[in-house]
């Protein structure tokens, strides 16, 4: 990997933290996960000594855990939009993208620069809600297994999630309509699954192009590499779509 | 001297609308070449196809030997470029900037501190170098914006209009810079004021309405701004066929009745006789204003002596 990526990675990572944006998103996620994530450990308490007479299979991970990283996803998916608005919009709006386009710098650089710096946000902020469950541990035992698939679920959510957001960013000319545009994809792309419990409407197509649906098969814990190839796939095209969107910059205005 | 810019068949269409049209020109190592043009000439455009930023619609550009187009990178780290605006983060401190751009121009790791100090103490920029972008002044920000085009010590220079928007005491000492760094590198200076291409510039290219209309050097522009013009007012409306006449004498514009504008040619110097005309013809003199030589008169003469 060129040392500029990782140049422009830090650069971006870094100025995150210079406003209160990446602050009050931390604090935010944390906050509101850490409510559902008590409220879970909760009704697991209550359902506890039902679940024991009647041998179940269900155990910590399905109440606590599950739930916790699909809240997560949700709240991700209205997060993460918010986030990657700036990232290529915010410095054609400033004037500052000439900066890098005078460098000797590749589009390639700038493009996974940029990704990569705002994705090790997003990956903090998963590994932080992943401090909740593993404070279970101090009291008893969990489901590993699970735990790590629900962990894959969702660092994999993020990366397609700040592609997406990115690819947008590099299209629009002002962050808002980035913000929404990369929203309007992503819950699309959440509920196309939806009609897919109505029998005659059954679409193989858009219950493959699902977000949800991926995301949730890894979750249960079965990682096959169709979910996988999904959102590398899914990951990828944005990647590209973004690189050649940087390049159009120089053809257009 | 070696080649630094080669600039071949550069057009620039936004839609229908042609920017800049077959312009060709080169840069030697040691000059400074100021770019001038009204607003909208295309002077930018031009500038932002030399630095990479702008694809031309057709030609080709070559830096230091390596095309632009194809040898991006090997081009583009012997150029150092400031846009019209200065492009700053602003929510970085002036050094944090700084190591930041040297960073992305490839300097090596230890060299890199002593590069930024460097170029603080040449944009004077050693006093704020702790403050916040976002807290300078307009004139200390344009100082940052040249300080990033020279951190990687480019043999190619490019500044867009680096001195608008500073006081007469910063626009000498920017001055200063640009004809000290002018010495061992190449510069393009855009200007759309005749005085600064006089002070720091040794060579001048003119452009309008997209197209190249001279290229000189400054010694050479100086003999061929043989014009200059004067303002008159008269009581009674004077006759022009009877003015344009007199020997020396390039063109009249009428601005109303009583005022109207006379160009000459100043090694044929009229005003005495456009005096004595006036004055025999029985306008009444009321009113002679020299104008200050402007970048109007050198079109004029450009474009006359083009046409004959």
């Amino acid at each position: 990997m060129s040392m500029m990526i990782l140049t422009i990675a830090a650069r971006e990572f870094k100025s995150l933290f210079l406003s209160p944006l990446a602050w009050t998103v931390l604090a935010v996620l944390q906050t509101i996960l850490a409510y559902i994530f008590l409220t879970q450990v909760e009704t697991f308490n209550l359902l506890q000594p039902k679940l024991a007479t009647i041998d179940s299979a269900l155990g910590l991970a399905d109440i606590v855990i599950t739930p916790l990283y699909s809240n997560a996803g949700i709240i991700l998916l209205l997060i993460t939009p918010l986030l990657t608005m700036r990232l290529i919009c915010e410095e054609r709006r400033h004037k500052t993208l000439s900066l890098l386009l005078s460098a000797p710098v590749s589009n390639v650089d700038i493009i996974l620069g940029k990704y990569l710096g705002l994705l090790s946000l997003l990956i903090l902020a998963v590994l932080m809600i992943t401090l909740m469950p593993l404070s279970l541990l101090s009291g008893g035992a969990l489901d590993n297994g699970k735990l790590i698939a629900n962990l894959i679920a969702l660092l994999l959510l993020v990366t397609a999630f700040t592609a997406t957001g990115l690819y947008m960013s590099t299209l629009a000319s002002h962050p808002a309509v980035a913000a929404m545009g990369t929203f309007g994809i992503l819950l699309l792309l959440w509920i196309l699954d939806w009609s897919a419990g109505l029998q005659e409407q059954r679409s193989e197509l858009f219950e493959y192009l699902s977000l949800l649906r991926h995301f949730q098969n890894i979750q249960s814990g079965l990682i096959s590499s169709v979910d996988i190839c999904y959102f590398i796939l899914f990951t990828a095209s944005f990647i590209i779509l973004s690189i050649h969107s940087l390049a159009n910059e120089r053809l257009q205005k | 001297m070696a080649i630094l810019i080669n600039a071949e068949h550069l057009s620039r269409y936004y839609g229908k609308h042609c920017a800049i049209k077959d312009v060709s020109f080169t840069l030697a190592q040691g000059e400074v070449l100021g770019f001038l043009g009204p607003n909208g000439a295309g002077k930018t455009t031009t500038m932002q196809i030399l630095s990479g930023n702008l694809a031309p619609s057709s030609g080709r550009v070559e830096i230091n030997g390596y095309d632009l187009q194809n040898q991006t990178n090997a081009a583009k780290r012997s150029l150092g470029y400031l846009p019209d605006t200065p492009p700053l983060y602003k929510d970085l401190s002036v050094q944090e900037f700084l190591y930041y751009c040297a960073q992305l121009h490839g300097i090596p790791k230890k060299a890199i501190v002593s590069a930024v100090i460097k170029a603080q103490e040449r944009c004077g920029l050693m006093s704020v170098s702790h403050r916040l972008i976002a807290n300078l002044s307009k004139g200390y920000q344009q100082r940052i914006g040249i300080a990033q085009a020279i951190i990687h010590n480019p043999d190619v220079i490019l500044l867009d209009e680096p001195t608008v928007g500073l006081d007469p005491l910063q626009i000498r000492e920017i001055r200063d810079l640009i004809s000290e760094l002018g010495r061992d590198h190449g510069i393009i200076l855009s200007t759309h004021t005749l005085s600064e291409v006089q002070a720091v510039c040794t060579h001048v290219q003119i452009i309008h309405q997209g197209q190249l209309i001279l290229k000189e050097s400054i010694v050479h522009l100086n003999q061929q701004i043989d014009t200059a013009s004067v303002l008159i007012g008269t009581r009674l409306k004077p006759d022009l066929t009877i003015l344009s006449a007199l020997n020396g004498v390039t063109s009249i514009e009428s601005i109303s009745d009583q005022h109207i504008k006379i160009h000459y040619r100043l090694t044929n110097n009229p005003t005495s006789r456009i005096i004595e005309t006036i004055m025999s013809s029985g306008w009444e003199l009321q009113e002679l204003t020299p104008i200050k030589r402007s970048m109007e008169d050198i079109f004029i003469t450009l474009t006359q002596n083009n046409d004959s």
